[in-house]
């Protein structure tokens, strides 16, 4: 049988650090996916990870059991994305001008029938990673969160470390931000 | 073009399409080799760091200085004209040789 988190964890308070590495093979499938939604490139995405779980090592006293281990991984995996997209907000590699042929393809096909556009979904992913992109960190993580994730403020709330009024103001901008940058998007091409 | 709809459409095609959770292999091994190589200081980035956090307290001791040192400057009497301090000046040697 493996043992269980609070078994790993009390052994690497103990001082046996190799105790660390089933947490990490058990919990990295969970950070790498959290990591792709904010990161694109490959390299971006281990850098996240690994910062993760080197923060978690270097914070494992401060763990207090309350919550499952997740649940307190998760928060840091999401603020370390959160961290990633404040440093990286100015070197924003995509515009809204270079939309590539399928992208275009596909919000035509929306204009001409929005009820029928079930084809080229990964054009589809590509348009919303592309506006997602224009976001500021704070609405990124709020659209991700809320919109996407289909969590609630209070969940909000817990991994960022917001109060749940100031998760209520940045979801009332961020949608703002989001319909704006449509705006734009549908404007410079359609209109 | 209905930006409500579109908007939902996008938010729709994101959810159905949730991130790989592929982890490239052994990074476990890469992160653990990370938390367990041992600590290695390097001697001229510490000198370095330590040198540019003087800076700020080593300027504001000058401009300190350099401040006292204008506000207790007492000025010297002028001297009646150029050519008796140059005469001081000069005969200054003789006057300490001649004690």
């Amino acid at each position: 049988m493996e043992p269980s988190d609070t078994e790993l964890i009390a052994a690497v308070r103990k001082g046996d650090v190799s105790q660390f590495e089933p947490l990490i093979a058990r919990y990295q499938p969970r950070v790498f996916a959290t990591a792709r939604r904010y990161a694109r490139r490959e390299d971006e995405i281990q850098d996240i990870v690994q910062e993760v779980f080197i923060k978690a090592f270097q914070k494992l006293d401060s763990f207090r059991a309350e919550a499952p281990f997740e649940h307190w991984l998760m928060r840091l995996a999401v603020r370390t994305c959160y961290d990633f997209l404040r440093a990286h907000q100015r070197n924003r590699e995509t515009t809204l001008t270079d939309l590539s042929d399928p992208e275009v393809d596909w919000l035509e096909r929306f204009a001409a029938s929005p009820a029928d556009n079930s084809k080229n979904t990964d054009a589809a992913r590509a348009l919303v990673e592309r506006i997602l992109a224009q976001l500021s960190p704070e609405a990124r993580l709020v659209i991700t969160l809320l919109e996407i994730e289909d969590r609630s403020v209070k969940e909000i709330s817990q991994l960022t470390g917001w109060s749940v009024p100031l998760v209520k103001v940045r979801a009332f901008r961020a949608r703002a931000q989001m319909k704006k940058i449509l705006e734009t998007l549908t404007r410079e091409k359609y209109l | 073009m209905d930006l409500e709809k579109l908007q939902q459409k996008l938010m729709a095609v994101a959810k159905a399409s949730p991130p790989s959770e592929q982890v490239p292999y052994a990074f476990e091994k890469r992160i653990m080799a990370r938390l367990t190589a041992p600590l290695s200081v390097d001697v001229w980035a510490v000198w370095g760091r330590w040198l540019w956090r003087a800076v700020a307290p080593c300027m504001s001791v000058m401009a300190a200085l350099g401040v006292w040192v204008l506000a207790t400057m007492h000025p010297e009497p002028e001297s009646q004209n150029l050519e008796q301090a140059i005469e001081n000046t000069l005969l200054s040697g003789d006057d300490v040789a001649g004690e």
